[in-house]
């Protein structure tokens, strides 16, 4: 059986692939479609796959805010919130961005080089 | 207790505001990070002790004769209900001030504890979905981005260092082992405990020079400290390159510039996020590019034993004044 982590990352790759909203019914069997073109007798994980563990994971990409949900509709269809690249976007913003805390949140290699920096270091550079 | 009290309150005032600004002008820190970080905690804990100190001091003096009988005649008043004429207005408001003070840095320093862990828990959260893992280690992942960008995310065992794509392919083998070191120094030095008390210290104190000049001085210092780990197993030059690159930023990944071209080509045509640096930003990459260009030699043992003796000095002060009388007494 596959990791919740690992369920929340295929589902995911899958809702952020297809154009239209799913059910959990459609994204369990593209799940198990999925494991059994990767490996024959060893991933077994796809049968076994139940529509509520589906339905466990999509709640919880719920919470987090990544999925949405139709309501109107019965089966619920789920779909991603934004975009794979609209999301690394996000990542990247905080990393990049100027967010007054974002030191202490993260540390990164370079910080952010200011016009008149990057021209000190072309200098420094250019001299050795 | 009158003079303990005074005493105090200078030992706060020159650490609020001469000795930081004298500490950040001076060039001998990048030539020992780590004794003048040591120091910087030093300032900033017996900035705030002295500070908390005077005020109790003087809030005490009428009931006590130091400051442990102030405390145990205080704690008599109120859990007796006894009446506080003794210690007046201006004795009362400093020792309200006191206990508010305290209670503010504590409550600070816990919120912003809670505010940067939500914002990693986050970002964590997303890197487990579209990042993937990478053949550079455990606790390494690539997102999938143009810039060149490494950073890492502190978190415990939990904690995970990111390298984006078009790092990996602007990067040689060995620039990229030298930016992984250094990366991986922040989380081993457990640099975010640092990062986060000078955070929240600046958080509550906002109006204080120190509070700013110590965020500034740390982040530049652990960023020296990372850049001397990398250098005990990568050459100089190479990283040196690695930051050239990074920083660099916007350029296309084919446009790599060699050693001998480094100064001239385009490379450094800085676009995007990367001119985003508030003024706040320090001249940081600059300084640990200078500093690795032209070394200076460390600090000489004696220096740094005697900077190390005055931080050790700064904290036993003012423990001292405070407690030291009671004990006598």
């Amino acid at each position: 059986m596959a990791s919740l982590g690992e369920l929340e990352r295929a589902v995911m790759d899958l809702l952020w692939a297809g154009q239209e909203a799913a059910t959990a019914n459609t994204l369990r069997d593209l799940l198990a479609r999925d494991s059994e073109a990767e490996g024959g007798s060893a991933g077994h994980q796809g049968k076994d796959l139940a529509v509520t563990t589906v339905l466990t994971v999509l709640s919880r990409l719920e919470k987090k805010g990544l999925v949405e949900r139709e309501r109107g509709t019965r089966p619920h269809r789920y779909q991603a919130v934004s975009s794979r690249e609209d999301h690394t976007a996000e990542l990247m913003h905080e990393v990049l961005g100027s967010a007054p805390d974002r030191e202490a949140v993260l540390a990164r290699f370079i910080g952010s080089v200011t016009e008149s920096e990057a021209a000190t270091l072309r200098k420094l550079l250019g001299e050795h | 207790m009158f003079w303990t009290s005074y005493f105090l309150a200078v030992l706060a005032l020159v650490l609020a505001w001469p000795v930081p600004v004298l500490l950040s002008r001076a060039a001998w820190p990048a030539r020992a990070p780590f004794t003048a970080m040591v120091l910087w905690q030093a300032i900033a804990l017996a900035g705030g002790l002295s500070m908390i100190g005077a005020m109790l001091v003087y809030g005490l003096e009428p009931i006590g004769d130091n400051l442990i009988a102030g405390l145990r005649a205080l704690a008599g008043m109120v859990l007796n209900n006894e009446p506080t004429t003794a210690l007046g207005f201006w004795h009362l408001f400093a020792l309200s001030a006191a206990a508010l003070l305290s209670a503010h840095l504590v409550f600070t320093l816990l919120l912003t504890y809670v505010k940067i862990e939500r914002q990693r828990r986050r970002h964590r959260e997303l890197l487990a979905l579209l990042a993937s893992p990478s053949d550079d280690g455990p606790g390494t992942v690539v997102i999938n981005h143009d810039s060149p960008v490494a950073y890492c995310l502190p978190g415990g065992a939990r904690s995970v260092t990111v390298l984006s794509d078009g790092l990996m392919a602007r990067l040689e083998p060995a620039e990229l082992r030298a930016v992984l070191i250094h990366e991986n120094a922040h989380l081993s030095q457990r640099h975010d405990l640092l990062l986060w008390a000078f955070a929240a210290w600046r958080q509550a104190l906002p109006w204080f020079p120190t509070t700013r000049y110590a965020q500034l001085a740390v982040n530049s210092l652990i960023e020296m400290l990372a850049d001397d780990v990398a250098l005990r197993s990568e050459s100089k030059a190479t990283l040196i390159k690695a930051i050239a690159l990074v920083a660099g930023g916007a350029g296309p990944a084919a446009a790599r510039p060699t050693a001998a071209t480094l100064g001239e080509t385009g490379s450094f045509s800085t676009g995007g996020f990367s001119t985003t640096g508030g003024a706040d930003s320090p001249r940081t990459t600059a300084s640990r590019v200078s500093r690795l260009l032209s070394p200076e030699p460390p600090l000489k043992p004696a220096y740094r034993t005697l900077v190390l003796a005055a931080s050790a000095l700064l904290l036993a002060a003012p423990t001292a004044v405070l407690i030291v009388p009671g004990l006598l007494g």
